[in-house]
Order: C-alpha cells, then sequence, then structure tokens
C-alpha cells in the first residue's frame, strides 16, 4: 500500500464521514437537550429525497439544500410534537419517523418522476462539486495540462499530495460539517443557551423553576437537529452521489447514533467518531475482503464493525458511556 | 378514581388511532393522485376477496402474530425490543441448519425440531443485548437495534461464504427437502373438486401462531413467571421488593421475546421459501412493533392486529400490481399506526380523557 | 400600624391570594383559599400529607395555573402564568426536592436562567461578585466551583437559596425544607430566615411539623382537604389546638399501649456494612438486637442509612456482616439474599416507599395482596395461579383492614394513600411473622388510617412478635418504639428509653453529637 493509496482511503474517510458527523452532531443537540432521537435516519432519508428531487426540477442544488432542510424539520417538529408535546415514547416515535421516511420518499417519487423510486440522477448544477483551494492540484489543473488529474497528483512531492487529495476539492458541506465541530462545542459551553440546554437535558426541573421554558428549548434542540439531518441528507443525495435512490441512507443514521454514544455526547469526540466509522466505510468500500498476511477479514466484518464497536462501548468495557440523565423522559411537572 | 371507563382505554383509543392513520393514509393516497375509495376495495377485493387472497393475508398475519407477540412479551417487561428483525434472521439460520443438515423422516418431526431451532438461535440473539442490559446497563433499546445490523452481516456471511451451494451467484442457502416441506392450506383445505388456497404460502405455521398466543396469554396472565414479569415492567423497585430478580426477568423476559421472534422462520423460511435467503424477514420484525402497540401487548390484540397487517400487506401488494401506487404506501401506514398508537397515544387519551370527565362531572 | 413584632408594616399585604381552587382531574387538590402575608414577616402554612400545601404554593410560583382566583402581590393583582413571572414578580421557592443540576458547579446553577447576555463568561464573572456579597450579607458561604453532586444536601439548599437571592426575590418559598435536615443543620437554616426577614424578606413556611411552626413564625394558616380552616397569630396559639385544626378533631398524639414485655432476641445484627451502587458506604458496621414483644425504633434524619438497614434486612440489597434471626445466620448475598428467601425465613416487610416498593400502582388490589407472595404453594393450582382463591383472600382482608372502598378489582393507584397502606400492612402483618420490618409506616397517611395502623402493629408486638421500625418523624418513634435507637452517617449513635430521654437529647445524636462523649 502506498502513500498515495492511503491518502486516497483518507480522502474517502472525510467523504463518507460527514454525513455522519452532520447527523452525529444532530444527534448531539438532541440528546443533550433530553430528547433520544432514533429518528437521524428517516430525517436524513427525507432530506436526501427532497433535496434531490428540488435540485432536479429546479436545477439549483441550493434550492435542493433547503429544500432537504424544510423536509428534516417537519419531521423533526412531528417528533417534537410526539415527544414534548404531548410526552409520548421518544423512541416509538423515532420508529414511527424512520420508517414515514422511508415509506414517503419512494411514494413520492415514484409519483413525481415515475422511475421506480428514485430521482432522476443530477447534473452538475444540481450538485455540490468540489472547491478548489487556493494552490491545490485540482481538475482545473487537469483540464489545462490535457492529462488526467491522478498522474499530476502521483507525480507531485508528498505535501502537495496531502493538500490536494485529502485537503482541498471537497465540497463545502464539507468544510461546513467539520467547522459545525467547533462552533457546536462553543455553543454548549460557552453561551447561555448551551448551559440551559445542557441543563434541560439533566434536569429540566431546575430549569423550569428558573423560569425558562423547556419546551422551548427541546424544540429549538431538535429544530437544530433537524438542520442538521437536513444538510446531512442533502450531502448524501447531492453531494456523495448524484440523486436519491430508495433507502439511500442505509443504515448511517444508526451509524452516526452509534458514534453519538462513542463519543458519550461530546463534539470534539463525536469528530473522531465519526472518521473512525468513516474510515472503516471507505475501507470496506475499497477492499473487499482485507488480507492480513495468512489472515483475512471479510468484509461483513467491516459492515458491522461500528454497531460492534458501539455494542462494545455500551457495556462499558472501554469506559462508560453515561447518556444525558433526563434523556428519553417526557418532563412532567412535579413539586 | 379511574378518569376513563377500561373499555374506553382498551377499544375506543386503539380504535380512534387507527382511524387517524387510515384518514392521513387515506390522504396520502389522494396526494399521489388516487382514489382512496377505490383502493380499499382493491385491497379488500384482493386480500380478503378469495381463499388466495386469505391465503397470503394470513401467511403474513402469521409472521407478525410471532413478532408482535415477542415485541409484546419485551413490552410487559418494559423492555423495547427492536431487535426482532434480528431475531427473526438468526431463527431462520437455525430453522435452515435444521432442515438441511439433519435427516428428516416427517414434516412434523422437522417442524418440531425446526421451531425449537429457530426460537433458540433467535432467542440467543436477544440473549447478548439482555445480558448487557441487565448486568452492565447497555440500554436495550441500542444494542437490539445494533444487533439488527450485526445480524444482517452475520447472515450476509453465512449465506456468501458458507452455505452457498457451489456455483450458484445467488446469496442464498440450497432449498430444503421435500420431506420438510410444510403442508399449506392448498394441502389441507383442497378437495379433489374445489381448489382452495390455491399457491398461497398460508401453512400449517399459522395454528403454531394461534397456539403461541394462547401459550403468551397464559403465561403473562396466569403464571407466576408472567406475574413477576408484568411487576417488574410496572416497578424495578417494586420487584426488588418482592424477590423477584432484575436480572432473571430481564433475561427470560428477552428470551422469550427473541424465541417468539425467531419462531417466526418456520412459516417464512420452512413454509414458504423452503430455503434460506438473504432478506427472509422483510420488515416483519419491525411490523411486530406497530402489531404489540395496536395490540396492547395483548395476546388477543396482538392476533387481531396481525391480521390487520397481513390484510394491508396483501392488499398493498395487490394495490402495486394494478396501480401506480406502490408497496411502500404499506410502510406509510405502518409507520402511522406506530406513531398513533405509540408515540402520539396522549394526543387521543388527553381530549378523550376531559371529555369523560366533563360527562361524569354532568352526570354527578 | 404596628403588628404584634413590632415593626411597622405597610398597609398593602406582600401577597394576597383570593379564591385559589384547583383541580387535578377528579381531585380538588385547593378549594376556595384566601390568604394575607403582610411583608417582612415568616408565614407559616401547616397540614397534612396532601392538604393542598404545595399544590397551593406551586400556583404562587406559577408552577401550575389555578382554575379560579386571583394573586395580589404588594396590593397589585398580578397574573403568574409561569415561573418566569413569578420570579418578575420577585417570588423565589425552595422546593422539597431541590431543582439543581446535579453536574453543573453551585455557580452554574445560580446563573441558570438569569444570565446576563447570550455568552457564559461575563454572567459567571457577574454571579461570583455578587455571590460574595451575598454570603457576607446572609451568611450563606458556598464554593462557587463545587459540583452539586459533590456537596451535602444542607449545603444544596443554600444554593437553592442564594438561586432566589442572586433573583432579587423578596418573597421567600421553603417546601418542607427541613425533610432532609439534621436538627442542627435546621436551626441553622432557620436563624438564615430571621436573618433575611430582618433585611425586609417575606418568607413563607410550609411544614407538616408543628414544632417548627411554633419556633419559627409569626403567623400561621392551616390546611386541610384542599382548604384553609384558619389563619392566626403563632404567639396566640398551642400546638393542640393547630393539630386539632389540621385534623378536624381531637386527636390522640399517643399511641395506647401496655408496656413491652421483651423475650429473646429474635433479630441479632453484627458488624453490617453496605456499600451502595456507586461505591458509598452507607452503612458502617452496625449492631442492634430486637427481641420478641418488643419494638425497636430507628430515629435519624433521612438518608443515613435507615433504608439501606431496611433493605438489607428485607433482601433488597447486599451487605456484609452478619445477621442471625432466631439464631440462624442469614445470607447477605447471592441468590439465597432475596425478598424471597427472606419471606421464607418469615421476615415480613412493610417498606417505606409504598408506590414504589410495596405496590405496584397499575395492579388490581387482589394481585397486590399476593405481592412477594405470589409463589407461596396456597395461591396456585398446578402450574397456574389460583386467582379465585387469591381474591377471597383479598376479600377477608379487607374487610379486616377495613380496607375502603373493599373492591378488590380496584387498581392501588386508585385507593387513597391510608387505604394503599393498609392493603401493605394487611398482607404484611397477616401473615404472622417472627420479625416484622416497617418503614416510615404512617407516610401520606390521614390520621384515621395512622391511629389504625398503629394499632396493629402494637397488637403484633402483643403478640410476641419482633418489630423493628425506621421513622424520621420523632413523635412516632416516641409514640410506638420500646426501645430507640439513633442513626447517624450509617452508624448507630445511641440506643435510649422512651421514658428516659427527650426529644433534644435525640436531636443531638441525629446530627452526630454523642451525648455520653461530649
Amino acid at each position: 500500500m502506498d502513500f498515495l493509496t492511503i491518502i486516497q482511503v483518507l480522502d474517502s474517510t472525510i467523504r463518507l464521514a460527514t454525513p455522519l458527523l452532520l447527523a452525529c452532531l444532530a444527534g448531539l443537540f438532541s440528546e443533550r437537550a433530553g430528547i433520544f432521537d432514533i429518528g437521524l435516519e428517516g430525517k436524513m432519508l427525507a432530506a436526501a429525497f427532497f433535496s434531490a428531487a428540488v435540485a432536479a426540477i429546479s436545477g439549483s442544488v441550493w434550492l435542493g439544500l433547503l429544500a432537504g432542510i424544510v423536509a428534516s424539520l417537519v419531521l423533526a417538529a412531528l417528533h417534537g410534537l410526539a415527544s414534548i408535546t404531548f410526552r409520548g415514547n421518544q423512541l416509538i416515535s423515532g420508529v414511527a419517523i424512520n420508517f414515514l421516511a422511508a415509506g414517503m420518499t419512494v411514494l413520492i417519487a415514484q409519483d413525481w418522476f415515475k422511475q421506480g423510486g428514485r430521482t432522476p440522477s443530477l447534473l452538475t448544477q444540481g450538485r455540490f462539486g468540489g472547491i478548489e483551494l487556493p494552490f491545490a492540484i485540482g481538475p482545473s489543473d487537469a483540464a489545462a495540462y490535457g492529462r488526467p488529474l491522478s498522474e499530476l497528483i502521483s507525480e507531485t512531492n508528498v505535501v502537495q499530495q496531502v493538500y490536494s487529495e485529502l485537503i482541498s476539492g471537497h465540497s463545502i458541506l464539507v468544510y461546513a460539517a467539520f467547522l459545525a465541530v467547533p462552533l457546536t462545542w462553543w455553543i454548549l459551553f460557552r453561551t447561555r443557551f448551551g448551559l440551559r440546554l445542557r441543563a434541560v437535558g439533566e434536569n429540566p426541573a431546575a430549569v423550569d423553576t428558573a423560569g425558562v421554558s423547556v419546551v422551548g428549548l427541546r424544540y429549538a434542540a431538535v429544530a437544530i437537529c433537524g438542520v442538521l439531518c437536513g444538510i446531512a441528507g442533502a450531502y448524501l443525495a447531492t453531494a456523495l452521489q448524484a440523486g436519491f435512490v430508495k433507502d439511500m441512507t442505509a443504515g448511517r443514521g444508526f451509524i452516526a447514533l452509534a458514534a453519538l454514544i462513542f463519543a458519550k455526547w461530546r463534539p470534539w469526540h463525536a469528530l473522531y467518531a465519526c472518521l473512525l466509522f468513516g474510515f472503516l466505510q471507505a475501507v470496506a468500500l475499497r477492499y473487499q475482503n482485507i488480507h492480513l498476511g495468512s489472515f483475512v477479514i471479510p468484509v461483513q466484518v467491516m459492515d458491522a464493525l461500528p454497531y460492534i464497536l458501539t455494542v462494545v462501548i455500551l457495556a462499558g468495557f472501554v469506559g462508560k458511556a453515561i447518556p444525558p440523565r433526563a434523556g428519553g423522559e417526557p418532563y412532567v411537572k412535579e413539586r | 378514581m379511574e378518569v376513563m371507563p377500561k373499555w374506553a382505554d382498551v377499544v375506543l383509543i386503539p380504535l380512534i388511532s387507527l382511524l387517524l392513520a387510515a384518514i392521513l393514509s387515506a390522504l396520502v393516497i389522494i396526494g399521489i393522485g388516487e382514489d382512496p375509495i377505490a383502493a380499499v376495495k382493491l385491497m379488500v377485493e384482493g386480500a380478503l376477496g378469495s381463499t388466495y387472497g386469505w391465503g397470503y393475508t394470513l401467511y403474513y398475519a402469521t409472521n407478525f402474530i410471532f413478532t408482535g407477540l415477542a415485541v409484546s412479551v419485551a413490552f410487559h417487561a418494559r423492555l423495547f425490543n427492536i431487535g426482532g428483525e434480528g431475531q427473526a434472521m438468526l431463527g431462520g439460520l437455525g430453522v435452515a441448519l435444521v432442515c438441511i443438515y439433519l435427516p428428516w423422516p416427517h414434516w412434523s418431526l422437522a417442524l418440531i425440531f425446526a421451531s425449537l431451532a429457530g426460537a433458540l438461535f433467535g432467542a440467543a440473539w436477544a440473549a447478548i443485548p439482555a445480558y448487557l442490559q441487565a448486568r452492565r446497563g447497555s440500554h436495550i433499546v441500542i444494542t437490539t437495534i445494533m444487533f439488527n445490523f450485526i445480524a444482517a452481516a452475520v447472515l450476509n456471511y453465512v449465506l456468501v461464504n458458507l452455505m452457498r451451494p457451489k456455483g450458484s451467484m445467488d446469496p442464498a442457502s440450497q432449498r430444503f427437502p421435500d420431506a420438510v416441506h410444510l403442508p399449506s392450506f392448498q394441502d389441507m383445505f383442497s378437495t379433489a373438486e374445489t381448489a382452495l388456497f390455491r399457491g398461497a404460502p398460508v401453512n400449517v405455521t399459522f395454528f403454531v401462531a394461534v397456539l403461541a398466543c394462547v401459550a403468551v396469554w397464559l403465561l403473562i396472565w396466569r403464571t407466576r413467571l408472567g406475574y413477576e414479569i408484568r411487576a417488574y415492567g410496572h416497578s424495578e423497585t417494586g420487584a426488588l421488593y418482592a424477590g423477584i430478580s432484575p436480572f432473571r426477568i430481564t433475561m427470560i423476559a428477552m428470551l422469550i421475546s427473541g424465541g417468539l421472534a425467531g419462531l417466526m422462520a418456520i412459516n417464512n423460511v420452512m413454509g414458504e421459501a423452503e430455503r434460506l435467503v438473504l432478506n427472509a424477514t422483510e420488515g416483519a420484525g419491525f411490523i411486530g412493533i406497530a402489531v404489540a402497540l395496536m395490540g396492547r401487548s395483548h395476546p388477543f390484540g396482538v392476533f387481531l392486529a396481525a391480521i390487520l397487517f397481513g390484510f394491508l400487506y396483501q392488499g398493498g401488494a395487490e394495490l402495486a400490481l394494478w396501480t401506480t401506487i406502490p408497496r411502500e404506501l404499506i410502510v406509510v401506514i405502518q409507520a402511522l399506526v406506530i406513531l398513533f398508537t405509540g408515540a402520539l397515544d396522549n394526543m387521543v387519551r388527553m381530549p378523550l380523557e376531559r371529555l369523560f370527565l366533563w360527562l361524569r362531572k354532568r352526570s354527578g | 400600624m404596628q403588628d404584634d413584632t413590632g415593626r411597622p408594616t405597610t398597609a398593602a399585604p406582600a401577597i394576597e391570594l383570593r379564591g385559589i381552587s384547583k383541580a387535578f382531574g377528579p381531585v380538588q387538590a385547593n378549594k376556595d383559599i384566601s390568604i394575607r402575608v403582610m411583608p417582612g414577616t415568616i408565614h407559616g402554612i401547616i397540614g397534612e400529607n396532601g392538604a393542598g400545601k404545595s399544590t397551593l404554593m406551586s400556583i404562587l410560583y406559577g408552577f401550575y395555573r389555578a382554575d379560579a382566583g386571583e394573586i395580589f402581590i404588594a396590593g397589585k393583582k398580578t397574573e403568574i402564568p409561569d415561573s418566569q413571572a413569578a420570579i418578575a414578580a420577585g417570588i423565589g421557592m425552595v422546593f422539597q426536592h431541590f431543582k439543581l443540576v446535579e453536574n453543573f458547579t453551585v455557580l452554574e446553577n445560580i446563573i441558570l436562567g438569569a444570565e446576563d447576555g447570550r455568552l457564559l463568561k461575563p454572567s459567571l464573572a457577574k454571579a461570583r461578585a455578587s455571590l460574595i456579597d451575598l454570603a457576607q450579607e446572609y451568611g450563606l458561604n458556598v464554593d462557587p466551583d463545587a459540583r452539586i453532586e459533590e456537596i451535602g444536601v444542607g449545603m444544596q439548599q443554600r444554593v437553592e437559596i442564594l438561586k432566589a437571592l442572586y433573583r432579587q426575590a423578596d418573597i421567600l418559598i421553603l417546601d418542607e425544607p427541613t425533610g432532609v435536615l439534621t436538627p442542627a443543620e435546621a436551626d441553622q437554616l432557620f436563624r438564615i430566615l430571621h436573618r433575611l426577614r430582618e433585611e425586609g424578606k417575606t418568607i413563607i413556611l410550609i411544614t407538616h411539623k408543628l414544632r417548627e411552626i411554633m419556633d419559627t413564625t409569626d403567623t400561621v394558616s392551616v390546611m386541610r382537604r384542599g382548604q384553609m380552616t384558619a389563619t392566626v397569630k403563632t404567639s396566640e396559639t398551642g400546638p393542640e389546638h393547630l393539630a386539632e385544626l389540621m385534623v378536624g378533631r381531637k386527636v390522640l398524639l399517643r399511641v395506647d399501649k401496655v408496656p413491652a414485655t421483651p423475650g429473646k432476641a429474635v433479630l441479632q445484627i453484627e458488624n453490617l456494612h453496605v456499600v451502595d451502587d456507586k461505591g458509598v458506604e452507607r452503612l458502617k458496621g452496625i449492631d442492634l438486637t430486637v427481641r420478641a414483644g418488643e419494638i425497636l425504633g430507628i430515629a435519624g434524619v433521612a438518608g443515613n442509612g435507615q433504608s439501606e438497614l431496611l433493605e438489607v434486612l428485607g433482601g433488597m440489597r447486599p451487605g456484609t456482616g452478619s445477621i442471625r434471626l432466631n439464631g440462624v445466620p442469614l445470607a447477605l448475598s447471592g441468590p439465597d439474599a432475596d425478598g424471597q428467601a427472606r419471606r421464607a425465613q418469615h421476615i415480613a416487610h412493610v417498606p417505606e416507599d409504598r408506590q414504589r416498593e410495596g405496590l405496584i400502582m397499575e395492579f388490581h388490589a387482589w394481585e397486590n395482596v399476593a405481592f412477594g407472595y405470589h409463589r407461596d404453594p396456597a395461591y396456585r393450582s398446578g402450574p397456574l395461579m389460583n386467582n379465585a382463591v387469591l381474591r377471597a383472600d383479598t376479600e377477608a382482608k379487607m374487610e379486616k383492614f377495613d380496607v375502603r372502598p373493599p373492591d378488590p378489582w380496584l387498581a392501588a393507584k386508585n385507593f387513597s394513600g391510608g387505604n394503599q397502606q393498609k392493603v401493605v400492612v394487611a398482607r404484611e402483618i397477616e401473615r404472622n411473622p417472627d420479625l416484622l420490618l416497617v418503614g416510615q409506616p404512617t407516610r401520606g397517611v390521614d390520621i384515621g388510617a395512622i391511629e389504625f395502623i398503629h394499632k396493629q402493629i402494637v397488637a403484633l408486638r402483643d403478640q410476641g412478635k419482633a418489630i423493628l421500625l425506621v421513622s424520621v418523624e420523632l413523635e412516632e418513634i416516641f409514640g410506638l418504639a420500646d426501645r430507640i435507637a439513633v442513626m447517624f452517617d450509617g452508624q448507630i449513635m445511641g440506643e435510649r428509653l422512651p421514658g428516659r430521654t427527650d426529644e433534644k437529647e435525640l436531636g443531638l445524636l441525629m446530627a452526630g453529637v454523642n451525648g455520653e462523649a461530649a
């Protein structure tokens, strides 16, 4: 395995980690406020469809992104209605939302596009393209020299390889996702909103008696969760891939959930966990079975590894994951 | 003092929830440019209008009875087992191993041992999350979700690398021998003159499912173990006080739950496909959640809800065949049922309670 | 105008409630309540559990909305739809169960909801400065950077008071503030309250303890069954009169019983240790003996290991050391140490919390009568439970213990507190145990049922059974116990005979001060 291959796998890691990271941060806001969300998957899926559909119809990827966020927000509002206003079971609500998204996306896709539950493939206009950072070797250089980009990169020096292949050339959503990590940390631990958000996930009664609306805070958290899931879904359909296909989230919402537990509900750790799980996906994508000498790791192990790791973490063998104390419980006023 | 009479709680609320789900589903059908009344007619005709339709409806219902009971038993111990899907997958593996690798003189013997194997594999797959919940406090909802994915990976590996016949590209096991063919309703009820249930997959397993309903009812409401499961489900501290071991109940309830989910495999794997394929469960494990919620975790309610969902599945297939409405409509209906009977229960309950309170004040 | 404390008062009351009513479903918690509290006074509100005191104060704090009635603050009609409005009106509340975020620091808890601006840093700095001022002004010292989970309950209560003062509260409501405090801590609290009154604050003290009312308040209102029965000057009343107002008839504060005739030792505890789930040692070497035909009362402030003692004896948690019943050692851990094993050894247990432990609230009464004894062969027929026998048994017990309504099909949650407790007591006493464990037998129970339950416990003693009674109510301990042991911090501070001690001496022991050593 040469250096450039490693760089390429890491590059792919970043692309694959991005939707996980956005969804994971989404879950972080929600669960830190005490609302468990196993409906990340459904919100991403809905956003993936609506972003691709609107991008396909309008030709504008930004309108697509907006539509994706709105779709995700609608489902987030439903989750809020069930778990905050009507104090229902948050897990059951999440399950329902996942199915609702799985069914509705195909139903509407079939009605709108009649292509067997998918959207038409998106052309350049309808997708988020890669951003070429200054001094990086990108497609424009390839066009100028009239040679394939991969050749140009393989001939350059190591620093330029890392810069051009790994750091440059991602879509704007990738950079946004990575910037969202410090931003989330800052909001959570340096602002009034963050203090209240964490408090409402630990002890909503303390927030309520301090004269702050528990319902308002929790809806705000659920809405942020919706926006981030919306971006994650839009990224899947309009950046990572070119259009929507049925069930295209393929369990990413649950991997993000796993990453959230793995990270013990902390923003920076969420980044590391998502990079790890993204790396696993990237490796599984590139190599079917991994040969370590005479020992072969089948691809299925790579597929299952995020889930296995999460179970191990949950079992407390590698440090105990303690969720926010009021998580999952609807708030009922008590003296 | 109860705010509401019991019948309102048991019958009225589920009915109103169902009605809400139905109205929204109708709106969805209108939204995609179809006529909901015609759709319902088509579904009824397709699912209940012939013994063939019934044959499919009851086949699906059999699956859902097993998974619905599985979720219900866990619910009684206040455990939310989302892992029915994975447990049913593993149950399929158990059934397939028994059917392929052991010689059977008669289907009845094979059925008994395949049931045991299916239940055992399903239970084993539930045992790990149960143990982690009981001993390490790992949230069972998350671990069972994770175990669904792990089960899919395991099955994928086994089918692709171990059980696939040589030369086959299909990730599936070989066909089961004829000796383990379960009698279908067609075999049982058709006479020389009239062919009933022709080609429909419903088979003798349906009666096993009905038996399972009765057994679960006895277990939960009539035995000491059931008493302990319900007591633990209502109050863990109470259970501790009464000398009911939380560890024991968590394990037993989840083993029974996983076993019931695994039992489903005798219907879909042994009774219908007669070989093990990758996506044998087709989401039945998740439908069990909707069925258990709608059936209020009572075996009789589960039975009725399973029939309803069997009807929806068969009717939905007919719809997809004859109209532009895709099968995913059923997934939407399923989601709405879970939403209204599960998560939005209070939305129906709160106004109803107010109504009863007002009625009582007026009469009293 | 002068009141009896000799200080001038303005014409307008600090708080006036007019005609407040509130119902929860079919239960009328407050019925047409009116009250006036003058500024700069300590006003007590006393009543039994469930009389509606906490509901009334929660309405005043915007926690619940009243169905009818008006609130006037300093003479001005004020709407209090939420806690925000209450805080704005200058009302602060210290709840019985503290409303603090456990893994936040003291400072973070104090600014929560009262931050200045969107960023935390300046808010924290400002709060730190004013905390120092408040500490000096009222003698309320706390470490601003300590996490709540690391400080004791007395300190946590201070944080709650500081929270209110930081929000510039003029009116402070305290709901049962001494329930978790030692007598010494309680005295300190009352000193702080007096200091606050001197600074012109108005204080409402909610309690069910007559002594606190007599010692601390200027005026007192009595509540009974959701209604305000009287408001009087504290100096013009006495405990007997207040008790009568509370329950609506003359009450016997003493339990009728003949002196005990203790027999052989039934329960012998030696060097009992318990470590809880968090690794904290809750029992630090307990030695106790309970004899046949006597009631041993365990006095102490809640949270000093009494619950753990009952739980070890009842098979609800493991321990180490030695416990013998009639000379036979009991298992203290493992499968033979559970509640089933204890029942088989003729230990019955009326737990401290009947709603969380003693009953399954959703179960029918007849199912609850089997609770803990559900594996009794008498309740069995073949592999199934014999529900007919159970229901007949329930009817008999309901009749004997006067449970109302005598309906075996009613769910436990639909009985009143007193009748729930009667079901538990009937179930346990009718087993004719050698040893009866009793925790807080009359908590949240109406006076009539208290008398009945006390009589049953004494009757069991007179049959020669051993009884271990845990109660945080000193009055109950004095009334029932033949011998008193005081627990503090997981240890027995001393044993006393009820006739040869008084509340003061017990209070010192409860605070960890051993009178003999001092």
